[in-house]
C-alpha cells in the first residue's frame, strides 16, 4: 500500500466528492421525474428531501470513514518511522556509550601509570642517596688501599709482604667494581628520572649514540621485565664519532622508548603466529650524514600494511584491542621529531620488516 | 664437585671466585663460568657423563634466557640439578622455573650465605 502523501489524500477526497456528484446527478433526474409525475410537490418532496440527505449523510459518513482510515495509515507510516529513527539512535547512543567507557577505562589505566612514575621518581632520588655513599666510600677506599700498598712497598718484602700486596690487589679491583656498578645504577637511575620529567625542554648539544644505548637497553629490559616478555636479538650499529646533536634529551629519549616498544610489541603478535621458527629482532644504527644525522629503528615484524601506513602517526589510531593502546605513541614520537625540525619516514614490507627512519639537521 | 655459574654479566664470575675462594683452595669445589645459555651448553657437553654437577642460572639473559636454558638442561642432563639465581622475584618467574623442574631460586642481590649453604650441603651428600 503506497504512503498516503497529501496527493493521495486530495485523489481520495476528490474521488468521495466525483461519486457524491455523480450520486446526485443521478438522483436529481430521478427526482425532478417525481416532480413532474406528482402534482402534489409537498409529500414527494419531502420523502425525496429525506431520501437525499439520508444519502448525503451516508456520502459524508463514508468520507468521513476514509478520512480516518487515512489518518491511521499515515500515523502507521510515521510510527514506523519514528521507530526506525529511534532504533538507530539508541544504536549510537549505545556505542558511543561503549567508546566513553573505553576511554574511561583508557584514563584510569593512564593516571595509574602516571602515579607510577611519579612514584619511580620518588624512588628514584632516594636512591641516588645511597648510591652517593656507594660510590663515593669505594672511591675513598680506593684512595686508602693505594695508600697502603704505596706503605707496604717501604717496608721489607717476604711472602707476608706478597700476601698483603696480593690481597690488596683484589681489594683494590673489588672497590672498584663497587664504583664503576655503583655509576651504572646511578646512570640507569638518572635515565629514569630524566624520562619522568614532562614538557618541551630545551636542545643542548647530545651524545646520540649514547642516549640510543641506554635507552634501548632501557626498553630492552622494561619490555623483558613486563608481562610478556619475548626474546629479542638486539643489534645496535652506532657510528663511530657522530658528532653531538642538537636535541633535547628528554624528549628523544621517549622517540626511541617508544618505536622500541612498538616493534617489541609487533614483534610478540608474529610469535604468536609463528612460534618458534621467530626470531626476533630489532637492529638500531646511526649515521652521519652531510647535513643531517639518521636514525634507524628496524624490525623484522609482521610490517605494516600500506592502508594503515599513512594512518600510523594520527592521535588516537591503533591497531591495538581495547585499552591496550592509546594510539598516541606514535604521534607523540612524530610531534618531538617536527619539534626537532626532523623528518620521520616508515618503510615497511609486510611479513618481513618495518623501518622508522629518523632525520634530524645538525642545524636548526 | 664442578659447579656451573651462567650469567651474562661478567662480573658475576669476580664475586663468585671470591666469595668461594676458601671451598675453592681447598680443592673440594671448581667453578666454571658461562655467559650465555648456548656457553654453558656446549661446556655441559664436553664430557660425557657430564662433570658438571650443578648448574646456577640467572634467568634475563639475551639470546637463551634461564628458564629456556633449565629446559634443556633438564631435557639433555638430567641428572644435573639446576637453580635459578635471578633479580626478577616475582612469582610468575618462581613458580615457572620450579615447575620445569629448578631446584631452588635464589634472587638478587646474592645472599651468599644461602648459596654456600646449599652447595656446602651438595658436597656433603
Amino acid at each position: 500500500m503506497e504512503k498516503p502523501t497529501i496527493h493521495n489524500r486530495r485523489i481520495k477526497r476528490f474521488q468521495v466528492i466525483f461519486v457524491s456528484l455523480i450520486i446526485y446527478l443521478v438522483l436529481i433526474p430521478k427526482h425532478g421525474v417525481a416532480q413532474s409525475n406528482d402534482s402534489s410537490v409537498n409529500p414527494t418532496l419531502n420523502i425525496d428531501w429525506w431520501i437525499f440527505s439520508f444519502i448525503l449523510i451516508i456520502l459524508f459518513v463514508i468520507g468521513y470513514f476514509i478520512y480516518k482510515v487515512q489518518i491511521k495509515n499515515t500515523l502507521a507510516k510515521e510510527k514506523d518511522v519514528w521507530r526506525l529513527q529511534h532504533l538507530t539512535l539508541e544504536k549510537e547512543t549505545k556505542d558511543i556509550m561503549e567508546k566513553l567507557k573505553a576511554t574511561q577505562e583508557q584514563l584510569i589505566q593512564q593516571e595509574k601509570l602516571a602515579s607510577l612514575g611519579q612514584l619511580t621518581a620518588g624512588i628514584a632520588h632516594e636512591i641516588k642517596n645511597p648510591l652517593n655513599f656507594v660510590n663515593n666510600f669505594s672511591e675513598l677506599s680506593m684512595e686508602y688501599v693505594d695508600e697502603i700498598s704505596e706503605s707496604v712497598e717501604k717496608l721489607d718484602q717476604n711472602d707476608t709482604t706478597e700476601d698483603i700486596k696480593s690481597l690488596l690487589g683484589d681489594v683494590r679491583g673489588n672497590l672498584a667494581k663497587i664504583f664503576q656498578h655503583g655509576s651504572r645504577a646511578d646512570g640507569i637511575v638518572r635515565s629514569m628520572l630524566m624520562h619522568s620529567r614532562g614538557g618541551k625542554g630545551i636542545k643542548e648539544p647530545t651524545d646520540l649514540n649514547e642516549l640510543i644505548k641506554e635507552y634501548v637497553n632501557l626498553a630492552f629490559h622494561g619490555m623483558r621485565a613486563s608481562k610478556n616478555p619475548i626474546n629479542v636479538d638486539i643489534k645496535v650499529q652506532l657510528e663511530e664519532d657522530l658528532p653531538k646533536v642538537m636535541l633535547n634529551p628528554e624528549d628523544f629519549s621517549r622517540v626511541i622508548l617508544n618505536l622500541c616498544k612498538n616493534a617489541f610489541d609487533a614483534m610478540r603478535d608474529k610469535t604468536e603466529l609463528y612460534g618458534k621458527d621467530y626470531l626476533p629482532k630489532l637492529s638500531v644504527s646511526t649515521k652521519n650524514l652531510e647535513d643531517s644525522v639518521m636514525v634507524v629503528v628496524e624490525d623484522n615484524g609482521p610490517g605494516v600494511p600500506e592502508d594503515i601506513r599513512d594512518k600510523l602517526l594520527m592521535p588516537f589510531f591503533t591497531t591495538k584491542k581495547g585499552t591496550e593502546g592509546t594510539g598516541l605513541g606514535l604521534s607523540i614520537t612524530h610531534d618531538i621529531i617536527k619539534d626537532h625540525e626532523g623528518v620521520l619516514e616508515i618503510d615497511s614490507i609486510v611479513g618481513e620488516y618495518t623501518r622508522f627512519i629518523i632525520l634530524i639537521p645538525k642545524t636548526q | 664437585m664442578k659447579i656451573l655459574i651462567v650469567d651474562d654479566e661478567k662480573d658475576v664470575e669476580m664475586l663468585f671466585r671470591q666469595k668461594f675462594r676458601k671451598e675453592t683452595k681447598s680443592g673440594n669445589l671448581e667453578l666454571i663460568f658461562a655467559f650465555s645459555g648456548a656457553e654453558a651448553l656446549s661446556i655441559l657437553g664436553e664430557s660425557d657423563p657430564p662433570s658438571v654437577v650443578y648448574v646456577f642460572s640467572d634467568i634475563n639473559m639475551p639470546g637463551m634466557t634461564g628458564l629456556e636454558l633449565l629446559d634443556q638442561v633438564k631435557k639433555k642432563f638430567p641428572q644435573i640439578s639446576v637453580s635459578m639465581i635471578s633479580a626478577y622475584g616475582d612469582s610468575d618467574n618462581y613458580n615457572k622455573a620450579i615447575k620445569s623442574g629448578a631446584k631452588e631460586f635464589f634472587t638478587k642481590p646474592i645472599d651468599f650465605e644461602s648459596l654456600r649453604k646449599e652447595i656446602l650441603d651438595l658436597i656433603n651428600t
